[in-house]
């Protein structure tokens, strides 16, 4: 497994400082953690009075909105692909980001297909949990192959249309 | 018609280098098959029963006479030198070699084609009317809005992994010759009380295994805000459609389990949710797109055309070509001239090299260099003087595509079927080329009338059976093609779904059906009535009964 996390001069290998607790294992008195939602909706008052960095992760099948709330406090949101053509988290990504303002680490999780680096970074993840033992060649490939875009999402970028019209 | 920008280039150009390093990586056995699967569907390389199969996009139907010429070189060039128009107005190889599909697509950018999204869970080609720009009474060419949801849709980040295809088609005109109701999303332009110009949005139809008319969730929607509207109910889908059983995971399936008012209030509470994150569609941008829809240069021309009148009384042939194949125009003295691609015994649909090259030339002659592909697999030339029709029919003649029977009963439907594809359980081609034969008398034909036949060689129904007057499906049973044959269906503004008559065929009787229920067509039909009045007037009972012989 490599962890890989999109920074303004490329992408970079980072260990992770994250462990991540399942619905049983004690909650660590220090460092920081990772745990589903539904573990952090039963121990929330805890988890957060803790001082370390907190991260909940989302099944494809949960909406971000359960978090909307809390997302001042959370460092990491990790957001899972149970196989890559599950496409759930595209959205959840974009409602996060663009809808509910959050600003922290915005992990995919799961089957992250390396041809599908460019669509997550558009719609505002920065960090990737890759199976690959080349995952930094892969996202090197990858991610910058198209130059156009043409829809306008949470990353900013220049679509088609804002080039056309000469604004940026 | 659209020309691409230096953004438009970019991409499609960027896209081919991508799948050549894709393909390279499979070939040098980097990638297996199961991890080169997605890679190749997003360009729209399917493998089927025999060989690979490219399917290339044609973007809303319309191609000009510089394409129509790629195609054909490609054809020979990299195929068996012929192609296959489909009914969603795209074209499929059926013969190319996985380490030459880059230098394919390749070919296909220097003249702004590609094949990206013509296969995948994502949003596919958008398809239309293609009379658009053409057709009287329209209330705007519907490509212009059709060109503005390709750009969007083309690797939407968002939508590229949806839980099943999704396809839109649009049409300007109140006659749907684009079978909006059977989309997932379908849009109808309309004009509001006070005459602005809108859409009217059709969600939720299908056809394959459990065919739906679509539902209309929203009456008008000012044209500015289609962009939005549509990313709002993709949004809605893409969490809501069904993950776990891929034959629930069409936005039909969605729709009916939501029900169509709660799926609605959804769909405008994302909408309303949206606000400055929405896609904007800036004037500037729909007037620069619309700028190349504008009309061609038409001539001012007398509505008389004294030379194709005089033919049409001395050649029989000629005179039969233009009452099925040509359509009136919005502009005086010019005609639309459909190109069927249905000769008696051929595959529907099919068209050699030889034949694109010829059309091409056609186009260039006498329609502005404009061609359209429509969703019954024929070609358009839309935009003919009527005085020119004569020459063009000779044209037409000599290339062999003459055929007369537009809107006729062998004007059929049918998808490729197990003669290529790997999902097939019956063919679909010989039983099409099989009812042609029977029905080769054109008195007979002409008796009949308008008549929709459509094929389809599984229940996947990209044939369209469901919405066939007949409608053919090929089923397996025990290791034996058989046919199950339904009628009443209707793919128009009257969109209807047909009903299973009974028990199936064999396929060596499915013809003697088919000639069963035109027998009792026209016995039973009053002056002028068509064969979908007829049914709808006397029911199933009397077809079923001269079928099985159960009076």
């Amino acid at each position: 497994m490599a962890l890989l996390e999109s920074r303004a001069d490329g992408p970079a290998l980072i260990d992770d400082r994250y462990l991540r607790l399942d619905e049983t294992a004690p909650i660590p008195a220090e460092g920081a953690v990772l745990v589903s939602l539904v573990r952090f909706h039963a121990e929330r008052a805890a988890l957060l009075a803790r001082k370390a960095p907190l991260g909940v992760w989302l099944a494809s099948n949960e909406k971000p909105v359960a978090v909307a709330d809390d997302l001042e406090r959370l460092a990491l949101v990790a957001l899972d692909f149970p196989v890559f053509s599950d496409g759930r988290a595209f959205s959840s990504a974009r409602l996060l980001r663009e809808r509910y303002g959050y600003k922290g680490e915005l992990r995919a999780i799961g089957d992250v297909l390396c041809e599908q680096l460019p669509f997550m970074l558009r719609s505002g993840f920065d960090s990737f949990d890759m199976k690959s033992p080349k995952a930094l060649e892969e996202f090197r490939a990858v991610v910058g192959e198209v130059r156009v875009v043409y829809q306008p999402t949470g990353d900013g970028r220049p679509t088609a249309i804002d080039r056309r019209l000469g604004r940026r | 018609m659209y020309q691409y920008d230096e953004f438009d280039h970019a991409l499609v150009q960027d896209r081919v280098t991508q799948f050549r390093r894709q393909v390279e990586r499979r070939l040098a056995g980097e990638l297996t098959e199961d991890q080169f699967r997605p890679l190749r569907l997003m360009n729209g390389l399917y493998l089927q029963l025999h060989a690979y199969m490219l399917r290339v996009a044609i973007p809303y139907g319309t191609l000009d006479s510089r394409q129509m010429r790629k195609l054909a070189y490609i054809a020979r060039r990299y195929d068996k030198g012929y192609g296959h128009f489909t009914t969603r107005q795209n074209l499929q190889y059926n013969w190319p070699k996985l380490e030459e599909t880059p230098d394919i697509l390749a070919e296909l950018a220097e003249v702004e084609m590609h094949a990206i999204q013509t296969s995948g869970n994502c949003i596919r080609n958008v398809t239309s009317d293609q009379y658009a720009g053409a057709a009287e009474g329209e209330i705007e060419d519907p490509r212009i809005w059709c060109e503005i949801i390709r750009q969007w849709s083309t690797l939407h980040p968002e939508f590229s992994f949806l839980p099943r295809k999704f396809k839109i088609a649009v049409t300007g005109s109140e006659h749907d010759r684009a079978a909006v109701k059977v989309h997932d999303i379908g849009l109808i332009m309309r004009r509001d009380g006070s005459g602005q110009a809108g859409f009217e949005v059709i969600v939720g139809g299908g056809l394959g295994r459990t065919p739906f008319i679509g539902k209309t969730i929203r009456g008008f929607l000012p044209k500015e805000h289609l962009l939005s509207y549509l990313e709002a109910i993709l949004r809605v889908y893409n969490q809501l459609g069904r993950r776990d059983n891929k034959f629930k995971a069409r936005i039909k399936v969605t729709v009916h389990e939501t029900g169509a008012e709660e799926f609605t209030r959804l769909v405008d509470e994302e909408w309303a949710a949206m606000g400055d994150t929405a896609p904007k569609l800036p004037k500037q941008e729909v007037d620069r797109i619309a700028r190349y829809f504008e009309p061609p240069a038409f001539r001012a021309l007398p509505k008389a055309a004294p030379a194709s009148e005089a033919r049409a009384k001395s050649d029989p042939g000629f005179a039969a070509w233009v009452r099925h194949n040509v359509s009136p125009h919005k502009i005086s003295g010019y005609a639309i001239a459909n190109i069927s691609l249905k000769p008696v015994g051929k595959p529907p649909g099919d068209a050699t090299a030889e034949q694109m090259d010829a059309v091409a030339d056609l186009a260039d002659g006498f329609s502005f260099g404009e061609i359209r592909v429509t969703h019954a697999q024929n070609l358009v030339l839309p935009h003919v003087e009527r005085e020119s029709l004569p020459v063009l029919y000779d044209g037409l003649v000599a290339a062999g595509l003459a055929a007369s029977n537009i809107g006729l009963l062998s004007d059929i439907i049918a998808c490729p079927g197990l003669d290529y594809c790997a999902l097939a359980n019956a063919r679909s081609i010989p039983i099409a080329e099989r009812i042609t034969e029977r029905f080769a008398d054109r008195d007979r034909l002409e008796l009949i009338g308008e008549m929709q036949i459509k094929i389809s060689g599984c229940i996947n129904a990209c044939g369209h059976h469901h919405v066939g007057h007949i409608g053919i499906l090929g089923v397996d049973r025990k290791g034996e093609e058989h046919y199950q044959v339904q009628i009443g269906g209707s793919a128009t503004e009257d969109a209807a779904l047909g009903r299973i008559l009974g028990r199936g065929f064999s396929a060596d009787e499915v013809v003697d059906v088919v000639e069963k229920i035109v027998d009792t067509y026209l016995e039973r039909r009053t002056q002028g009535e068509s064969f979908i009045e007829t049914y709808r007037r006397i029911g199933q009972d009397p077809f079923k009964e001269r079928v099985y012989g159960t009076a």
